[in-house]
């Protein structure tokens, strides 16, 4: 038993953690784009903001896409709620309304990681610290999860916390593919045009994929290797499989626990299925696009149906 | 600031009077204390900083918007109390405590004191932390004011003051036992030379002392849950830590509904009665339906479920009462009546502002007295005459003059000192102390207490919001 409350926090407390790594992440391979293809660097900034859904907001503010206006939107801006910096502070508001459910050890490391990255992008970041910047996030996360998985009690605590994390996280891979998915579009568009395999190479680094996918496929990125990859590898820790494995599990593990099956398990169930069920083939047959827009929205669904049915309101 | 000099007041010092020496409960850390390398100790402060900062023992301070989470300062050195002085002290304050109870029981019945004359008909009447709404009723138990924080100072070897009777919802609990870990932390090896009364326990007792006044309807182990205004009040820190303490909810007004007759929290299986309530939240804000309409602190109907007597809540509506400071130059007259006994812990001489003569008084004397609001806490709104400027005391004479029945007045007392750390070695500051104490079928006091530290020399604002500070406060197993 859990207060609804705590639920909701713990639950957007790991939201927001993850977020606030995605968005580094999206930075880094922008930036490592920049960096080796001078000449598309503004469409790939385009793009980085495009799957972190703040393209609108960001051209409001600026004319042009240059590293450091997007670096500073996605990392430090505080009027944009999904920032890392924004993403952070929600994830701790969250996190110190629901302390006592957290080990100790896991409110230290999110509080230090506020205080610390709070330091850290209290002023624009020069261009050439960027790369240790963006570590520094990664670093900051990385210890919150080590901490997280250290020591807390798998429980329902554990199990709302995990819904959030991939929920977020099966979001931001379906929304990185959906920005990218004329790249990986079957032969015809891409044949004679100018597209390169270091815009593969992007969606791959965005979700830190580029080195494991050789391990698991050719040395060549293959569009069909690199959805299939994505999409359906369940080894894949970002991949939409893997997230549903987990969520269908935490899911299950909630529902033995209460003794009380809800909508959010038919939805799980039913992505799961389509998931398990469906070969890269299919998916590129039925329209790529399509399928991540109907993902995306059953994922959104899910994450409301867990908010209804677990009383987080 | 410049004033501040001038009200160098000859103080008594707990480690160290300047006429009789090392005292002799200090004797013990004193010897540790002499063995110290100095920059060790520099070092152990900086240590205890990062500690707190760490596992965000904040505190947030009303009006300072930049530093919406302070550390209060820790200094560690600690105050310490030998097991004698402690004993006098602790049946002081029973007495003070029961009598609290029976003139809260009294006040919302028979007012039998009021008609003996004792205390006066209108401070009750026209006090705003009196309850018509609790006329009447006897909470489960028969318990007002389950958690106390009596304050208290020490002017002299021999001579203690209660400051003020903290029966509403008296905080810093937490600190007292966050002090002791950290101490414990930073110097392990003193707590194997000197014996130490243990607080640690302190969540458990609270625990039980809550059980024990459920209601009388309460079926198996009562739900006992602390209720919070949220994550942004000042106190938010202690309310999270009591809770996880005792291994209970802590909740929220958006959590709970009346559910039934009874009052429940929305839980991811459906909603869950709760029988016992720790309230950090004010009377007003309790209920909407009863008090404060705009309150969204609170559980719209929990008064009624009250009523009933289907819950429990520490501290009962309407216990402020006993701490108003209008009621505080009552106590003696309050303490014997009750207890048919003198009062051992004695009150500081006040003047009631709202008193004519007192009145000339206090304002021919306001650069020699403290003047305090009735209705004031965490040291707003004072006057301390003799740290003032000229310009302070003519302004605050006219706030007096124009609503004197808001104001009380007492002397400025030189409140005992203990050493702090500072740059340039220990040095003497003016301390109190606030021992819990916790009632239920039985009152039980923690050997300690919190023990609040002006850390401006020669200031005796101990207040945290005012700059203040804290010590861990060692009894003594003598």
């Amino acid at each position: 038993m859990l207060l609804g409350r705590t639920a909701n926090g713990l639950y957007w407390m790991n939201r927001y953690i993850e977020r606030a790594e995605n968005m580094a992440r999206l930075v880094d391979a922008g930036l490592r784009m920049a960096l080796t293809r001078t000449q598309n660097a503004s469409e790939e900034w385009n793009s980085v903001l495009l799957s972190a859904g703040s393209d609108a907001s960001f051209t409001q503010k600026y004319s042009n896409y240059t590293a450091a206006n997007v670096a500073d939107y996605l990392l430090r801006d505080t009027s944009n709620p999904s920032s890392t910096m924004s993403s952070i502070e929600t994830a701790r508001n969250n996190a110190r309304m629901v302390r006592t459910a957290l080990t100790r050890e896991t409110w230290e490391s999110i509080n230090e990681a506020w205080m610390s990255l709070k330091r850290m992008l209290a002023k624009p970041i020069d261009e050439r610290d960027l790369p240790n910047a963006l570590d520094a996030i990664k670093r900051e996360t990385a210890l919150i999860r080590g901490s997280f998985y250290g020591t807390m009690l798998r429980n329902e605590i554990f199990d709302f916390s995990q819904l959030g994390t991939y929920v977020e996280r099966a979001d931001n891979t379906a929304r990185i593919l959906d920005v990218k998915y004329y790249v990986l579009l079957p032969s015809i568009s891409w044949v004679g045009s100018t597209l390169d395999n270091y815009q593969w190479e992007s969606i791959l680094r965005s979700v830190s994929a580029h080195r494991s996918y050789r391990w698991v496929y050719d040395a060549d990125y293959k569009p069909s290797n690199i959805a299939d990859y994505l999409i359906l590898n369940v080894r894949m820790p970002r991949s939409l499989t893997f997230c549903y494995r987990f969520l269908t599990e935490h899911l299950k593990f909630l529902g033995d626990d209460y003794g009380e099956r809800h909508a959010c398990h038919a939805t799980a169930a039913k992505t799961q299925a389509m998931l398990t069920a469906g070969s890269i083939k299919d998916i590129f047959d039925a329209g790529l696009h399509e399928f991540l827009a109907n993902f995306i929205r059953d994922n959104t669904r899910l994450g409301d149906e867990i908010a209804q049915d677990y009383r987080f309101y | 600031m410049a004033s501040q000099g001038s009200m160098r007041l000859a103080a008594f010092d707990e480690m160290l009077p300047e006429v009789s020496g090392l005292r002799k409960p200090y004797s013990a850390y004193d010897r540790w204390l002499k063995e110290q390398d100095p920059a060790r100790l520099t070092e152990k402060m900086q240590d205890a900083e990062r500690v707190f900062r760490k596992t965000g023992i904040t505190f947030a301070v009303y009006g300072e918007q930049e530093a919406s989470e302070r550390l209060i300062p820790f200094d560690i050195v600690p105050r310490i109390i030998s097991g004698n002085e402690w004993r006098r002290l602790t049946q002081g304050i029973e007495q003070r405590v029961q009598a609290l109870n029976a003139f809260l029981d009294d006040i919302y019945h028979r007012q039998e004191i009021l008609r003996a004359g004792r205390v006066p008909k209108e401070l009750i009447a026209k006090n705003e932390a009196f309850l018509p709404e609790m006329i009447g009723v006897r909470p489960p138990a028969g318990v007002y004011t389950h958690i106390i924080g009596v304050d208290i100072v020490r002017i002299s070897e021999n001579e203690f003051y209660v400051l003020e009777d903290n029966a509403r919802t008296p905080s810093g609990v937490s600190y007292m036992l966050e002090n002791r870990e950290t101490m414990m932390q930073l110097f392990p090896e003193l707590f194997q030379q000197i014996k130490v009364r243990p607080v640690e326990n302190y969540p458990q007792l609270l625990r039980q002392s809550l059980a024990a006044v459920r209601p009388q309807s309460t079926k198996g182990t009562p739900t006992i849950a602390v209720l919070t205004p949220g994550s942004f009040n000042s106190a938010y820190f202690e309310h999270a830590f009591l809770a996880d303490q005792m291994g209970v909810q802590l909740v929220e007004g958006q959590d709970l509904r009346v559910v039934d007759g009874h009052v429940a929290m929305r839980t991811t299986e459906g909603y869950k009665q709760i029988d016992v309530l720790y309230r950090r939240v004010d009377d007003s804000f309790l209920d909407p339906l009863t008090f404060r309409l705009d309150s969204a602190l609170g559980v719209p109907g929990i008064m009624d479920v009250y009523r009933a007597g289907n819950i429990t809540i520490a501290n009962a509506p309407g216990t402020g009462i006993a701490d108003d400071k209008a009621i505080y130059s009552y106590m003696p007259e309050i303490v014997e009546f009750y207890t048919g006994r003198k009062a051992m812990l004695g009150n500081i001489p006040t003047w009631r502002c709202s008193e004519p003569d007192s009145l000339k008084y206090v304002l021919e004397h306001i650069d020699e007295l403290v003047i305090k609001e009735v209705h004031g806490s965490g040291g707003y709104g004072m006057l301390v005459g003799p740290a003032a400027t000229k310009k302070e005391c003519e302004d605050f004479s006219k706030k007096l003059a124009a609503k004197p029945s808001n104001y009380i007045a007492q002397p400025t007392l030189a409140l005992s000192t203990c050493p702090i750390l500072t740059d340039k070695g220990l040095a003497p500051r003016h301390v109190d102390l606030r021992p819990y104490v916790l009632v239920s079928d039985r009152i039980q006091i923690v050997p300690g207490g919190l023990t609040r530290v002006a850390l401006k020399e020669g200031s005796l604002v101990v207040n945290s919001s005012q700059g203040g500070g804290t010590k861990d406060t060692w009894v003594l197993d003598d």
